[in-house]
């Protein structure tokens, strides 16, 4: 135990054993996946026709946005070259599924469904539609384990949108929660401003233009016996419904030295 | 009427739906209840069969558990050898208990489980301290006469 803790000397081992339990997940997997298929076949038309609609509506405004988004970006480049500073590339993404299994409920942590041999490492970032959700930790060859922004164990780099203010927001291994400890009375913050990733831990990219969304702050306290206020935030990606996540391979050389974050 | 080779893939098979039980996705407002269906099923071997389903299965069947939840390798393999440690000294005495007093030992068992469990997870850092922990104890618990009822009708077919 003493081994696997501190100096991941049973990675070869775990590697081998979670081949062993991948066929165990898969089964568990299975009835959810097969509920699932069953529901969508059994749609009728007239709802497959009203999604198909929504879903053209929203690729038409989600066009014009990137219009937009474009013209942004060509104006960033610029700036960028003007200002003699690495031009950001956009990151490589790829969608992996959830297997539906439960893990320590004393932790906040899922399975996905691609392990090494699919490229996946120890330590890479995933995002769904919202935000953040977490990064892969024990990866197997056919599977990998991650923790979520939530779980007590994890501590991500993030800066308010609004400002720049950076600071460090940990998991507080409730659902819901994201905890600030590192701010101090007199910081700039208020209620509803916007995290992002900074992307100072070398794990999470910075983004493009700006950092990816993590959380929302919630809640404020101030106390003058304290020096620093006592902030919480919400998480903006919906860790507690994810089916599916993209698995981040970031850009490395926008990236800094590979400290940073825990695990 | 029992051959020893299909007691055998009774008992290994009855431990692998227990360990797909454990992994088995629950709202997460039931999940800190959920029994430890791989310890019942181990305690319940170590009980009618201990010539066989030992400390080597339970130390194995730990160590995929630790897998099977991402823990630190050898956390549930040392909780797991421990109680059946215990079972297995004192199953002859456990064999004859009436009902209640055979779910108090188990309780009891289950307890000191839960303890390693909790102690390995304030060493290495991880979990929260919540009393929830302690709901998987009576859960299990109140587990144990549906599963020695279940396992047993498989132990006597087999």
């Amino acid at each position: 135990m003493v081994l696997d803790h501190q100096r991941g000397a049973l990675d070869a081992i775990r590697s081998v054993l979670t081949v062993v339990v991948y066929p165990i997940r898969l089964a568990v997997d299975l009835p959810f996946r097969v509920a699932d298929w069953t529901i969508e076949s059994l749609t009728t038309r007239v709802a497959l026709l009203d999604e198909n609609r929504t879903l053209k509506r929203e690729q038409l405004e989600n066009r014009v946005r990137l219009q937009r988004l474009a013209a942004v970006e060509a104006e960033n480049a610029r700036l960028r070259t003007l200002l003699d500073s690495s031009a950001q590339l956009p990151d490589r993404v790829r969608i992996v599924g959830i297997l539906a299994v439960d893990l320590d409920p004393n932790r906040q942590q899922i399975v996905i469904d691609k392990g090494t041999r699919d490229g996946v490492y120890d330590g890479q970032a995933l995002v769904d539609a919202f935000g953040v959700v977490g990064q892969t930790v024990n990866t197997g060859p056919l599977d990998a384990e991650a923790i979520l922004i939530t779980d007590s164990d994890h501590a991500l780099p993030v800066q308010v949108l609004r400002n720049g203010t950076r600071t460090i927001a940990f998991g507080t291994g409730l659902p819901k929660e994201l905890s600030l400890p590192f701010l101090p009375n007199n910081a700039d913050i208020l209620e509803g401003d916007l995290l992002v990733t900074s992307g100072l831990g070398g794990r999470f990219p910075a983004g493009y233009p700006v950092g990816y969304p993590v959380a929302t702050i919630t809640k404020i306290e101030r106390s003058q016996e304290q020096p620093y206020a006592n902030v919480r935030a919400e998480p903006a990606a919906a860790l507690e419904r994810v089916r599916e996540v993209l698995l981040i391979w970031p850009d490395t050389e926008s990236l800094s030295a590979e400290d940073g974050d825990e695990p | 009427m029992t051959s020893p080779r299909r007691k055998g893939w009774t008992a290994a098979l009855s431990l692998v739906v227990a360990l797909a039980l454990t992994i088995v996705p629950l709202p997460a407002a039931t999940e800190p209840f959920r029994p430890d269906f791989a310890a019942l099923v181990l305690l319940y071997w170590a009980l009618y069969w201990p010539q066989r389903v030992g400390l080597g299965v339970a130390f194995v069947v730990g160590l995929v558990l630790d897998t099977l939840k991402g823990a630190v390798l050898g956390q549930h393999a040392l909780a797991l050898c421990i109680i059946m440690y215990i079972a297995m000294r004192f199953h002859l005495r456990i064999r004859v208990f009436p009902l209640g007093q055979q779910m108090l030992t188990i309780l009891m068992l289950l307890v000191v489980h839960q303890f390693v469990l909790f102690w390995i997870d304030g060493v290495v850092g991880t979990g929260e301290v919540s009393l929830y922990r302690w709901g998987t104890v009576l859960t299990g618990t109140l587990m144990w006469p549906i599963a020695t009822r279940v396992l047993r009708r498989l132990r006597l077919a087999s």
